[in-house]
């Protein structure tokens, strides 16, 4: 306590304010406690839980099949992923086979997933920093990747595109060749973002040296996906423990020097090619056969506990499923969300920056609040 | 009589109703062009290709509840919107649109009035209007408000100092304040300043973003930072009257422009003989051209940049942009003392 200290005559004080979670640019609900001086950040104190629904505890009440409809409702811009990450642990957990076609499917769908979601990201993240134009022009491709997942499951957004032991549905005549159109499109479609940002003076003085994390302090914190990649962390599970059709896939994982904001950009502009070179394969390289393995009627693993993660566009979801063996429902269910691990991060990053940076850094760690909460 | 009152009268009325008129329409332009850039269509529900929108506007802005926050302090807070569009507004008073005419035997003058220091009247009546936001911000008793306030005070008086410099050595080069002077120098020198002057046109214009707050460096009215900025507690015609003088004063800028560095109603290269059937186009025609040409480099700019962020637009306000207005000044000196 520093009491006798005399106060001096004009009096400073910090200023505390509130941002969020009604707030334009924070991505949903996220709340922030920011305390500032003038413009600079002191301390910022994320509040989260608007958007939780109990998920975890939902799926302890729901049979196995059911949960993947709940998995939907996390990451609501990257359902497909959400659903993968789940009927591959439920298989890992029962010792499912699951058919080769289905696996290049779920590949399919999870890389689409990861390039529609770093559109997502990279628009909000461009519109956050005043690049109006950017915002539009991946919402533009993101409609193709929606089309093409309506095409393929009848759903938009919460795709319920996956089941225990496979697919639920066989890719639609003429499918593989609309996909690689839209690969063709979206390759095209790159240089335009590019040009928009990527030299412009403004975009690079906004996002230099911006929240600037090592590789080892970012992997101490948790960090993970494409932000723990900018910091020159190699570390992705797709190439780590494969899952899917990966190991079977060729593609590189970009990586950044800085671990800046900038970096965190250009690392997930990269992925957008490596995404699209992933796509390709798997849908030339299509094997013939069922889409679904075989599974019991009523799926009731044995008693045990399993964890798996996969490389969701913000990073690694991991889903943790213990099983009692007489229930037809988990006993436990606990989802290791790669948003809310990168959330974590924030208050870290933003110290020391002005309140600007506080928005353009929100938008780099590109979390989604429904996956955060749950 | 007629003409030393009712002529003004008519004049005031009409140019007051123009401005008001091209406020609301670039409303709808901007919004147009920005959808174009971002591949939309923009307004088309209001009349054909949403041509009636910026009614629909106006009648939506009357008829919202207006809002004054309890702890604002009333006064201030009622007349902050009021000082922001006044000066806007009058700055037109001493705009040359258009050489002047003669109709049924009476002198109607291009403009309002013909001021001898009509340049000094710009520049002052402009820097009041940064009262009305400042006053606004702080009225609010809110804490968005208030930071946004706090930072388009430093973003125009730094901007300011650069855009008056600019316009200092335009004054070199016609020896006169008066607007009608200068665009009479231009006539008969044979250049625009705008090619005479291209570092001052330039550093004018960045100028003239800034003090508009327009992008990219619409720092007080960030919503992606600061909500709606100063204006965030304001509803209803207030908060109308702030927007109004927004676009009031972007066609201010672009008139001094047009007037200052594109040659005002003059057609363009009035000494080449071969293009002298450009001059058929009326003056005014010619100003409106030019002054739209301008405002569309405005909202051409807000649909591609990114926004500064504050420190980064304070340093190049004053590490750039106010040192090479000032070295321009001395090269134009210089140059006009040796040659």
């Amino acid at each position: 306590m520093q009491t006798d200290t005399p106060r001096p005559m004009f009096d400073t004080d910090e200023l505390v304010i509130n941002m969020g979670p009604q707030h334009p640019s924070t991505h949903g609900v996220l709340r922030l406690i920011l305390k500032l001086d003038g413009e600079r950040v002191l301390d910022c104190d994320p509040v989260i839980g608007y958007l939780h629904r109990g998920i975890e505890k939902l799926s302890e009440n729901r049979d196995y099949t059911q949960i993947v409809l709940l998995t939907d409702r996390m990451d609501y811009v990257a359902a497909a992923t959400n659903n993968l990450g789940y009927v591959e642990t439920v298989e890992k957990l029962y010792a499912i086979e699951v058919p080769r076609r289905a696996r290049y499917i779920r590949t399919v769908l999870s890389e689409l997933q990861r390039v529609a979601s770093h559109l997502l990201w990279l628009g909000t993240h461009a519109a956050d920093l005043g690049a109006l134009t950017v915002l539009l022009f991946g919402l533009r491709e993101r409609e193709l990747i929606l089309d093409l997942f309506e095409e393929y499951c009848g759903a938009r957004l919460t795709y319920n595109s996956m089941r225990i032991g496979g697919q639920p549905v066989d890719v639609p005549p003429g499918w593989d060749k609309r996909v690689l159109a839209f690969c063709d499109i979206q390759e095209q479609k790159l240089p335009e973002y590019e040009q928009l940002l990527t030299h412009n003076r403004i975009f690079m003085e906004r996002t230099k040296n911006i929240g600037v994390i090592s590789g080892a302090d970012a992997a101490a914190l948790g960090i993970c996906g494409p932000p723990l990649r900018a910091s020159g962390v190699l570390r992705d599970v797709r190439k780590d423990e494969p899952y899917a059709a990966y190991d079977e896939m060729e593609f590189d994982i970009p990586l950044g020097t800085q671990g800046d904001t900038y970096d965190r950009y250009l690392v997930r502009l990269e992925e957008f090619r490596q995404s699209l070179r992933i796509i390709r394969q798997a849908v030339q390289g299509l094997p013939e056969g069922p889409i679904m393995g075989k599974v019991p009627r009523l799926i009731k693993p044995p008693a045990g506990e399993t964890y798996h993660a996969i490389e969701a566009p913000k990073g690694e979801l991991g889903y943790f499923i213990v099983s009692d063996g007489k229930s037809v429902s988990p006993y436990r269910f606990r989802v290791r969300p790669p948003s809310f691990c990168n959330l974590q991060a924030l208050p870290r990053l933003v110290k020391g920056h002005l309140v600007a940076d506080v928005i353009a850094l929100i938008g780099t760690i590109d979390i989604v609040l429904g996956e955060v909460d749950r | 009589m007629v003409e030393t009152v009712i002529v003004p009268l008519i004049m005031i009325v009409t140019v007051l109703a123009a401005v008001l008129v091209t406020v609301m329409y670039i409303v709808l332009l901007e919004r147009k062009v920005q959808a174009w850039v971002q591949v939309r269509l923009g307004p088309m529900r209001v009349g054909p290709h949403g041509l009636l929108q910026p009614l629909a506007d106006v009648l939506k802005l009357f008829l919202k509840e207006d809002i004054t926050p309890a702890r604002a302090d009333k006064g201030v807070f009622t007349a902050a919107p009021i000082i922001v569009l006044v000066p806007a507004l009058i700055a037109f008073a001493v705009i040359p649109f258009a050489s002047g005419l003669s109709l049924f035997g009476i002198e109607i003058p291009g403009r309002i009035a013909d001021v001898n220091v009509g340049l000094l009247y710009i520049i002052s009546v402009a820097g009041i209007g940064i009262y009305g936001i400042i006053l606004g911000g702080w009225s609010s008793n809110s804490k968005y408000p208030l930071l946004a306030s706090l930072r388009s005070s430093a973003q125009l008086i730094s901007y300011e100092i650069a855009v008056t410099m600019t316009l200092v050595t335009v004054i070199m080069l016609s020896g006169t304040l008066s607007m009608v002077g200068i665009v009479n120098a231009q006539l008969e020198k044979g250049w625009w300043f705008g090619f005479m002057q291209p570092v001052a046109f330039a550093i004018y214009f960045i100028g003239g973003l800034a003090e508009t707050n327009r992008a990219p460096f619409d720092l007080p009215e960030a919503e992606q930072e600061l909500v709606a900025g100063f204006h965030t507690e304001y509803s209803g015609m207030r908060f109308a009257f702030f927007f109004l003088a927004e676009y009031a004063n972007m066609i201010v800028v672009s008139a001094v422009a047009t007037t200052l560095f594109l040659g005002g109603w003059l057609a363009p290269f009035p000494n080449v003989q071969a293009l002298s059937f450009l001059g058929l186009v009326p003056g005014w025609a010619w100003f409106m051209l030019k002054t739209f040409g301008f405002l569309y480099v405005f909202l051409w700019v807000r649909a591609t940049f990114p926004r500064y962020r504050y420190d980064q637009l304070m340093r190049l306000g004053w590490k750039w942009l106010i040192p090479l207005a000032i070295l321009n000044v001395v090269v134009t000196g210089l140059v006009k003392v040796l040659v």
